[in-house]
């Protein structure tokens, strides 16, 4: 286990000694203490490590992470785990906007609740929010599976393609094209696995989901007042 | 036409109006017939106030000039100094505009990459990301940021020699992108996370930042992420250039791409395009100064961009405090774009040789703004390269020459006293006398 205080060694050398890190590295679990809030925590990693942060982070913790599992012991600030596009985010706590934002690949579990455009322009990620999640979530959301155990706030889905909605809770609202979508046997599938590895008990079966309506693919006048 | 009636009383005139002309109520009847806002490429089509109303001195008693074909006149630039471990080093202060692929097929911009290698200077990616063909034939590769992040990966990030956050774009400021679905080819679309053939809207605002104190903390990620190494620029629309280059600065930015309103598009609204943003004359001098009051001049590099044709254009850009130019239409007239061998073709496509502007529907007849294979063989990149490189060579010959009879040995020693205007909007916008006096609006004149 590598131990280190990020208030000791700062952000540059943290990050620097994360990104040596290649494939067949054996310093594979890593333990960052004293966070107090610092944007741009484990941003960029690309190797099979695990790396624990034990506190709360400022924005773009795990941004663009590929490979690595980051468990955040805190809350996360604006734009966690964005562009991921594989490996594994979890945060204990709370997660502020755009958590998950124009991810690719790869899992975002949040413990707590997420705040608004959580999964905004998702690309692919799969992201799980055990609480509940705020405004213009996955707006144009293009791929990938978006999971909230609570409720959703206004807008849900705006403009979005082909990614996948599953609510358990109420959604205040739905956004532009976004509508409520039958939930067929392989959506139930799907949800089990990300529910399993997102070590979450809900029961698929209570979930909706929501998707496209494809009604904004390509320009009709007559839905011009959506645009 | 008859000229009298029946009882032999003269008609006026037909007389046309100026404010419904032809044009207009062809755009009236193409909107009544359709129910959607005409999408084009290019830029502004509008006459502004430009460099053409600027004029370089030269030479006289009190200054000499330099011997056209022996003194040296340096072109070189570098951007970058500020933060980045490893600046880019360029030849000649002309750079090959962010231009995306999917408005651009792969060939052009192989092209692209293969001229602008051969004069030693950069190019840019664009919306939709790093392609092969230009990554393998650019040696220094600027990367774009773009607020739809399609084909937005860390790899590519971290193979970029540069990254540019793009704010806006002087076509468009505040507005998105719309690539109309024929030209969502099965590349593009996998690229962009797409399916086939939908209309691909591009969004206006970053998913994940929003105003200069956020943009601060995402410069730092970038460059955690690639390890303070590369230079980031930050590209804004000509529409507020002192605060947006006063915000740039605070927020980190080791280089400025300032795009006026004749920049051009692969696919905007013509509303958008001739109704918003500032001319490229009348953004430079509210940058350089925000830069000097910043003490940031020459430090943080100004690379102007928007209806850039020649060397004229580069010199007198320099003169007023740019470091570098950028140039996106130019270089696709020097690929092939718009070239009268193609006439017959634009005629069938409703448009003619110089105004062809459906860059986005993908019907390109030079094979450069299309997805279409048929059409796209109609390009040849090793010929398109050469032709780019002649052009960046003709214009930094152009320029050179216009520095050296101003007495200058690097064109960045060019400056405003160099410059005469020759109407009162040029000088007012570029703040250099009226010709023949020493006055320009804004200042006191002695009056002689
Ligand atoms: C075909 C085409 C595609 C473009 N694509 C992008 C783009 O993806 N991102 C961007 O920031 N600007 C884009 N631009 C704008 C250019 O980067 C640049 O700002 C503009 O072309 C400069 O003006 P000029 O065309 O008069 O030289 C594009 C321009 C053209 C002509």
């Amino acid at each position: 286990m590598q131990n280190v205080d990020l208030q000791e060694i700062g952000l540059r050398d943290l990050n620097a000694m994360l990104h040596e890190q290649s494939s067949d590295t054996n310093q594979t679990a890593w333990e960052i203490d004293n966070p107090k809030g610092a944007h741009a925590i484990a941003c960029g990693l690309d190797a099979p490590i695990e790396v624990t942060v034990k506190g709360s982070t400022g924005y773009y913790c795990a941004g663009m992470n590929k490979q690595a599992t980051v468990n955040i012991k805190g809350s996360a600030g604006p734009g966690v785990a964005e562009n991921m596009m594989s490996g594994k985010v979890v945060i204990e706590g709370d997660a502020s906007q755009y958590a998950g934002a124009t991810g690719h690949g790869g899992l975002l579990v949040i413990k707590g609740n997420a705040s608004s455009r959580c999964g905004i322009s998702m690309k692919g990620i799969n992201i799980v929010v055990h609480g509940n999640i705020g405004h213009m979530s996955a707006f144009m959301a293009q791929s990938g599976n978006l999971v909230v155990c609570g409720d959703a706030g206004d807008a849900l889905g705006d403009s979005c393609y082909e990614a996948r909605l599953f609510v358990r809770g109420e959604v205040k609202s739905l956004g532009a094209d976004c509508e409520k979508k039958e939930m067929r046997p392989e959506h139930i599938e799907i949800l089990t696995e990300l529910l399993a590895e997102a070590g979450c008990d809900a029961n698929p079966e209570e979930f909706t989901r929501y998707g496209s309506a494809r009604n904004l693919y390509n320009f009709d006048v007559d839905n011009a007042a959506a645009y | 036409m008859k000229t009298h009636d029946a009882k032999g009383i003269p008609h006026t005139t037909p007389r046309q109006s100026a404010t419904f002309t032809n044009d207009i109520n062809s755009d009236i009847r193409r909107a009544a017939a359709t129910g959607i806002y005409d999408i084009r490429g290019g830029g502004a089509k509008r006459k502004v106030p430009s460099f053409d109303d600027l004029l370089f001195m030269g030479a006289s008693i009190s200054r000499y000039p330099l011997e056209g074909y022996r003194e040296k006149c340096d072109t070189s630039v570098t951007i970058g100094t500020r933060f980045a471990k490893n600046p880019i080093e360029l030849d000649i202060p002309i750079t090959i505009a962010g231009m995306s692929f999917g408005a651009l097929s792969g060939p052009a911009k192989e092209a692209l990459g293969r001229g602008a290698d051969a004069a030693g200077t950069s190019t840019t990616t664009g919306d939709g990301g790093m392609t092969p063909e230009e990554r393998g034939h650019s040696s220094k590769l600027v990367y774009q940021y773009l607020p739809s992040r399609y084909g937005m990966n860390p790899d590519d990030l971290r193979k970029a020699d540069a990254i540019e956050v793009v704010v806006g774009q002087g076509a468009k400021p505040g507005g998105g992108g719309m690539l109309l679905g024929q030209k969502i080819s099965d590349r593009v679309a996998e690229m962009r996370n797409l399916p086939k053939g939908i209309d691909q809207r591009s969004a206006c605002r970053h998913p994940d930042w929003t105003g200069p104190d956020d943009l601060e903390i995402k410069i730092l990620e970038l460059r955690e992420i690639t390890g303070w190494k590369v230079p980031i620029y930050i590209k804004v629309a000509g529409a507020r250039p002192y605060y947006d280059t006063t915000l740039a600065v605070k927020a980190g930015a080791d280089a400025i791409v300032l795009d006026g309103m004749q920049g051009g598009t692969a696919a905007t609204q013509d509303v958008f395009i001739e109704h918003v943003g500032q001319p490229t004359l009348a953004i430079i001098r509210p940058a350089v100064k925000a830069l000097q009051d910043l003490g940031m001049h020459r430090k943080v590099q100004l690379i102007l961009s928007g209806g850039i044709r020649s060397g004229a254009d580069v010199a007198k850009a320099m003169a007023l405090g740019a470091d570098a130019v950028a140039i996106g239409t130019a270089a696709l007239i020097a690929l092939g774009d718009n070239d009268p061998k193609w006439e017959a073709e634009y005629n069938a496509l409703g448009s003619t040789t110089g105004a062809y502007d459906d860059w986005h529907e993908g019907q390109d007849p030079a094979g450069i703004t299309t997805q279409d294979p048929e059409l796209m063989k109609r390009f040849d990149p090793i010929e398109g390269g050469r032709r780019l490189r002649n052009y960046l060579k003709v214009m930094t010959l152009e320029a050179q020459t216009i520095a050296r009879a101003c007495g200058k040995n690097h064109l960045h020693n060019l400056e405003p006293e160099d410059l005469v205007a020759l109407t009162m909007e040029a000088a007012a916008m570029a703040k250099v006398p009226l010709a023949g006096t020493d006055w320009y609006p804004g200042k006191p004149g002695s009056g002689y």
